[in-house]
């Protein structure tokens, strides 16, 4: 590992402050000279990889204090960036309105990374392309611009098969984004001049020409926040992996569904493990919204989920994984007791 | 001429050898920078300096003086001569690292060693009081729990964790808690059974 200097931040000002300090604004986060530090999961194993070479690291546990809750609130939920997973994995009121959330929570990492990464941390967290882990790879547009891509035509049976670009076709790794994308969450980012709140659909960038720039954080921001409005009991997370525990997904799905006898009033699909981003289905919950739930529908929501997928040599089986996992996550939605 | 071999206990200790070698080297870079301390200032260090930090380890306080990148597994392995915990991967990907901070398992060779200042860090050697073993550790002896034994520190200090959190109450959800633990000699079932004898025990301590 590069050597860096190591500070706490004892409060946000002061953390964005030593974060903005060497950072210009068109350098990509990920490549930011001072890099924020929670949980660590991720940078410190990318450290050890040499794939993120940050000078310094600011540690902002310290602000847990403030930015840490899990708080149901007149219908609403409020979680803290540095909430961690297992917190909100295990809390009752979470499990039982977002069972989504939970799940996505609970099915991710192990027990020991659960107790480590913070929910900002999680969101942030970057593709486990082995090409862009592996710095003797020397193509990489996401690691090193403009190199090429080993993947396209190397090895890419866990690589995306949505929302791929000629540059990059890594997977977005995570699950809890799968869970915010579909309720329409919000997030909540800190810079110097306050925080603001935006639709976390916008938050990742799909690769396109820039693949390096994976969301629209800047360095000298923090991410502060998650709020999703309303309460969404018939919801779920299913995900399907090589093992049974401790995984990536191959395919996974979020699913919140509103039922009103038995008719969908309103459904939320989201898709992982398949896509370079948090990849919401549109067009599938359009084929579910006013219908009532049947073995054709499901399927026919599924085909709509990924008419635009594109296989490559080793990633195809995900097209029809991926469908198959959607079509049942509706019907296990479908079969909820609420 | 003498048929006699020494037995590793009354002759050589490769773990007696270890801790002393490792207790040896932290020696002179200490000493080297006791004159330095006030000059450690905590904010805007130089990278190529060590840093003073103390660690809370099984009760006791150690200051040593690390390189900022040095994580709590090195920390505990190379300048505490606590060599419980294990490498394995050294990415948080096989948990024979596995220690408990402020009571909650983590792996601790993604955990920066300064991060860690002022909390608790419980490891293998802290578990037994007064030469009577933890019942975790009891229980993987019984249950023959282990064969070749290197990821069983961490396998142990993770299984007291599931207990405590209240997940070792079906078969099914020790192997789910018990995950982020891998054994290559696949004691898997043992471990399980382990799981289950300790944890009545642990749960009415």
């Amino acid at each position: 590992m590069r050597s860096f200097s190591y500070q706490r931040a004892s409060d946000p000002q002061a953390a964005l402050q030593a974060l903005a300090v060497t950072a210009a604004a068109t350098t990509p986060l990920t490549e930011a000279s001072s890099q924020p530090l929670a949980g660590g999961t991720t940078l410190i194993d990318l450290m050890k990889l040499d794939v993120m070479r940050p000078e310094r690291l600011v540690d902002i546990n310290p602000l847990a204090g403030n930015w840490a809750q899990v708080d149901l609130d007149g219908g609403n939920l409020k979680l803290g960036a540095l909430a961690h997973m297992s917190q909100v994995a295990g809390h009752a009121e979470v499990r039982q309105n977002y069972p989504v959330i939970a799940d996505s929570l609970k099915l991710a990492a192990s027990p020991q990374l659960r107790n480590m990464a913070t929910l900002g941390g999680n969101v942030l967290q970057r593709t486990r392309c082995s090409y862009f882990r592996d710095v003797s790879y020397a193509e990489c547009n996401k690691r090193n611009p403009g190199s090429g891509c080993a993947a396209m035509d190397g090895f890419n049976r866990m690589h995306a098969v949505l929302g791929t670009s000629h540059q990059c076709i890594a997977t977005y790794p995570g699950d809890f984004a799968q869970a915010l994308i579909a309720l329409d969450a919000a997030i909540e980012i800190t810079s110097k001049s306050g925080p603001r709140s935006m639709s976390f659909a916008e938050f990742h960038r799909a690769p396109g020409d820039t693949p390096a720039i994976e969301t629209v954080l800047a360095p000298g921001e923090l991410i502060s926040g998650f709020a999703i409005d309303g309460r969404w009991p018939r919801s779920v997370y299913l995900k399907v992996r090589d093992r049974q525990s401790y995984e990536f997904a191959l395919a996974s799905a979020a699913v919140a569904l509103d039922l009103q006898n038995g008719v969908i009033n309103d459904a939320r699909l989201a898709l992982g493990g398949v896509a370079t981003v948090p990849w919401r289905a549109r067009e599938a919950e359009a084929v579910l919204k006013g219908q009532k739930l049947d073995d054709a529908l499901a399927e026919r929501a599924a085909d709509a989920a990924f008419a635009d997928a594109r296989g490559r040599q080793h990633n195809a089986f995900k097209i029809a994984l991926g469908k198959r996992v959607v079509a049942h996550a509706l019907k296990k939605a479908i079969a909820m007791e609420i | 001429m003498s048929d006699k071999i020494n037995s590793p206990r009354s002759g050589f200790d490769r773990r007696a050898f270890l801790t002393g070698a490792a207790g040896t080297a932290v020696a002179i870079p200490l000493t080297a920078r006791a004159g330095n301390e006030t000059a450690q200032a905590p904010e805007a260090q130089d990278p190529a300096a060590p840093v003073q930090v103390t660690l809370r380890i099984n009760g006791d306080s150690r200051t040593l003086a690390l390189d900022a990148r040095t994580t709590v597994l090195d920390a505990l392995r190379e300048h505490a001569g606590l060599t419980g915990s294990k490498k394995g991967c050294d990415h948080g990907q096989c948990g024979a690292c596995t220690v408990l901070l402020d009571g909650q398992r983590v792996v601790s060779c993604l955990t920066l060693a300064s991060a860690a200042e002022g909390r608790e860090i419980t490891t293998i050697e802290g578990l037994a009081e007064g030469g009577k073993l933890h019942p975790m550790q009891q229980a993987f002896i019984d249950q023959d729990a282990f064969q070749c034994g290197y990821c069983t520190p961490g396998q142990i200090m993770s299984a007291i964790a599931c207990v405590r959190e209240g997940h070792a109450d079906s078969d099914d959800n020790i192997r789910e808690y018990m995950s982020g633990n891998i054994c290559r000699c696949a004691a898997y079932p043992n471990i399980v059974a382990a799981v289950k004898q300790a944890a009545p025990e642990i749960l009415k301590g």
